[in-house]
């Protein structure tokens, strides 16, 4: 049977079709499709865990259980998961254990754009890169046979359009996999020094063995065409590049570590002139310059951003995109925005109200950056926030905590940011941290986490009662409040503040896109009130817009979140009833 | 035979990404090679998004380039204004005449341009617009506009309608079903403007 599927959810089929029965991630775009779509089959065990590198110490336990297993993270969530990555490429395997790394390239929603091909070298394990949704699936099987075979952990290394487009693919049976014994073996698992030091040759051997595999695999495949032109490629430059140069000749790499030497020197012996083309990072040109071979590549190809059939016509053709029409208007940027009704719109607005220098995490709260809000004065990456703010402190003195905070979601904050707070503790510094708990992993698309109540599956679970975590790591003070009890909240974050010491406020209110979350009727701005001081714009709400000679609400676009009345000073923002829907 | 390109552009929140599944389904039902490329994450919160659907014998890329859409399927005006290079100029563009304005323009910083349709009815010959918010309303639902979009689309195309509404029923959640077909006959009914 034909199916159209996502990238990510012809992974998960793979998963499924593979007989894997334990999964595990932490949700992180483009990679979390993967997971959510592998806790539709019942009978693989599936978890959100609290981090990446939870997430893989759990597979990497499955598959010494004897399952096959498998952990899905974006590419910087393998930053967090290398940890356990180095040294499981040391003790191998016993079930078969595929990570599923997802890249996005051109940042469509990461901080960096770092390429997963060279952690996996660092680690010294396979990567295989599918380039369509078919590939998906079947490279998954073949991740899973590879792993068992090599005795190794493998990545399956994604793009954002690998997982993010949706290709036909043809379902297959579910195969019979029998969990392998659970045999006790500390020279293989319990890597201290002794032991570790006679599992390290045996990865390098694993490694030679793997480039003997990469030159007959079928996962590497080349196609003849014309032979004045040869390209190397992998993933969906391929596709690119398919589409650019039609009819020449292909190599078409599936197995990105380790490169094979005698495949790519044979095929650059047939070919007039040989094209790397690569996104990111220059791995496969490298290892071909390595071999001495004359390619083009990233002398003509940008190290930056998303690659197009475009972009490869201009740069390697030098065939420009003609204007076909006479239109010379420019559209105005449409950056994304807080959602209208959003909780952490209040929050944001208390904190600028109060010039508060704002440590930020990673979450939709990041969009607190963009104008006209502007409060965010930091982002690094999962959980930094605390630790961030920490370090100002203790650059700039306690002075500095007195007009600082540090924001971060609920599930970030579970993520890594317990431990920053901890360091508050222990090292005596007296900063605030704001927990944003909208009861929900906001930004990837609605994924419970520990403080929700409900596993992947929507069943009911223990909740982390974030109040009693706070107490137990040693911070006295910690406070609840709806930030939309704006002069509450404003008092609250005064207070905390200004206290000389560790504090946290949960600014406690559900995303206003959950289901159970009910708004009031819309609201209309009363012409005849409104004395047009502009207060309610000061909030960066997308429904309510400035028309230059008055200021009204867009009813299509208001959530009737009941947050602008209570900053207007003239009591011009009024129900206008109705909810269409 | 010829592929055919299709982009779906929006705000993000405006359900570009079930039009585009409705179309996928359809393009798999009628035996062609199909792939769909959608956004998600961040630019889903109320920014600019497009998706894009190829069909034909063999689809290699999933993405659209300048000068090679058949069809631009646009929810929004300024939307359209923004990827209408990428139109063939031969192509039917379908229009929702919905103006959603972006930050910059409600803080004032930039101006939401005046004469859109204008300006590409003066380029382009195949040009549809669509009061898609009234007749969403008219249907039930306001949200309903992404699939009188697909009406419209379905109106001017070489399908049967049968494979649309069976590509609606097998997309759309089943409670909402009835107000997505009426959405659907909403566009599909739509007289040529």
């Amino acid at each position: 049977m034909k199916k159209l599927m996502l990238g990510n959810e012809a992974i998960a089929r793979g998963v499924y079709e593979a007989g894997a029965t334990v999964a595990t991630a932490y949700p992180g775009t483009p990679s979390t499709e993967i997971t959510e779509n592998i806790a539709k089959y019942d009978e693989i065990y599936s978890e959100w865990a609290p981090n990446e590198k939870v997430a893989l110490e759990v597979a990497i336990g499955a598959s010494i259980g004897g399952a096959r297993a498998c952990c899905a993270m974006k590419h910087v969530g393998l930053n967090v998961a290398a940890d356990p990555l180095f040294t499981a490429s040391y003790t191998g395997v016993n079930g078969g254990l595929v990570i599923f790394v997802a890249d996005d390239p051109g940042m469509h929603s990461s901080q960096n754009e770092q390429d997963t091909r060279m952690i996996a070298a660092g680690a010294k394990v396979p990567v295989l890169e599918p380039s369509d949704s078919s590939e998906c699936k079947e490279f998954t099987k073949e991740a899973f046979k590879i792993s068992e075979d090599y005795d190794t952990p493998v990545i399956v290394r994604l793009t954002t359009r690998v997982s993010h487009s949706q290709g036909i693919i043809e379902l297959s049976e579910k195969e019979n996999y029998e969990i392998k014994p659970y045999v006790k073996n500390i020279a293989k698992y319990v890597m201290m020094p002794g032991m570790a030091k006679k599992r390290h040759p045996l990865v390098e051997e694993r490694t030679k063995k793997l480039k003997e595999f990469a030159e007959h695999s079928s996962l590497n495949r080349i196609e003849w065409g014309d032979k004045k032109v040869g390209i190397i490629t992998s993933g969906i430059s391929y596709q690119y590049a398919k589409e650019a140069f039609g009819d020449v000749s292909y190599l078409k790499l599936g197995i990105l570590n380790p490169l094979p030497d005698k495949l790519i020197k044979d095929f650059a012996e047939e070919v007039d002139t040989l094209y790397v083309i690569e996104e990111l990072d220059p791995v496969i040109e490298n290892h071909c310059l390595k071999l001495g071979l004359n390619v083009t590549g990233k002398s003509k190809l940008p190290l930056v951003g998303e690659y197009s059939t475009s972009l490869l016509r201009e740069n390697l053709l030098g065939e420009k995109v003609e204007k076909l029409n006479s239109i010379t208007e420019e559209a105005p940027p449409r950056p994304p925005v807080l959602c209208p009704g959003c909780p952490h719109r209040a929050t944001y607005y208390v904190l600028k109200k109060l010039k508060l220098n704002v440590s930020g995490d990673i979450g939709c709260y990041t969009l607190g950056a963009m104008a006209p809000l502007e409060t965010v004065d930091t982002t690094i990456c999962m959980g930094a926030s605390i630790g961030v703010a920490l370090g100002m402190e203790k650059a700039r003195g306690k002075d500095m905590s007195r007009k600082t905070v540090a924001v971060i979601g609920d599930s970030t904050f579970i993520h890594s940011g317990i431990t920053g707070l901890i360091d508050i503790v222990y090292n005596k510094g007296t900063g605030t941290v704001i927990i944003l708990d909208n009861s929900i992993t906001g930004m990837t698309g609605h994924q419970h986490n520990p403080s929700t109540g409900f596993t992947i599956k929507g069943e009911p679970t223990k909740q982390v009662d974030l109040v009693k975590l706070c107490h137990a790591v040693g911070v006295d003070r910690v406070r609840v409040c709806d930030p939309f009890n704006l002069k509450e909240f404003e008092q609250i974050v005064k207070e905390e503040v200004a206290a000389e010491e560790p504090s946290v406020i949960i600014a406690q209110r559900p995303c206003a896109l959950l289901k159970y979350v009910k708004h009031g009727p819309i609201l209309a701005i009363n012409k005849d009130k409104c004395a047009k001081c502009r207060m309610c714009m000061r909030l960066g709400c997308p429904a309510i817009v400035d028309r230059g000679d008055h200021i009204e609400i867009n009813p299509t676009q208001c959530a009737g979140c009941d947050l602008c009345p209570k900053v207007c000073k003239f009591n011009a923002i009024e129900k206008a009833g109705g909810r269409d829907e | 035979m010829n592929n055919t390109s299709v982009l779906i552009v929006g705000v993000g929140g405006q359900g570009t990404l079930l039009a585009s599944r409705i179309l996928g389904d359809v393009a798999l039902s009628s035996g062609l090679d199909v792939k769909v490329s959608e956004v998600h994450g961040m630019s889903q919160r109320g920014g600019s998004v497009v998706t894009y659907v190829k069909m034909g014998e063999k689809i290699y890329s999933p993405i659209i380039e300048k000068n090679e859409a058949d069809i631009i399927l646009c929810f929004e005006k300024l939307e359209a204004l923004r990827w209408i290079d990428y139109a063939k100029k031969d192509a039917t563009i379908i229009i929702n005449d919905q103006r959603i304005d972006p930050m910059p323009v409600i803080t004032g910083k930039a101006k939401y341009p005046e004469n859109i349709i204008e300006e590409i009815k003066a380029n382009y010959k195949n040009v549809i617009v669509v009061p898609a918010l009234d007749m969403a309303k008219k249907s039930g639902n306001i949200k309903a506009v992404n699939v009188v979009m697909i009406g419209v689309l379905a109106r001017h195309s070489k399908f049967e309608k049968d494979i649309w509404i069976k590509a609606i029923e097998k997309t759309v959640k089943p409670q909402f079903l009835e107000v997505n077909l009426k959405a659907f006959e909403e566009g599909y009914n739509q007289s040529d403007t």
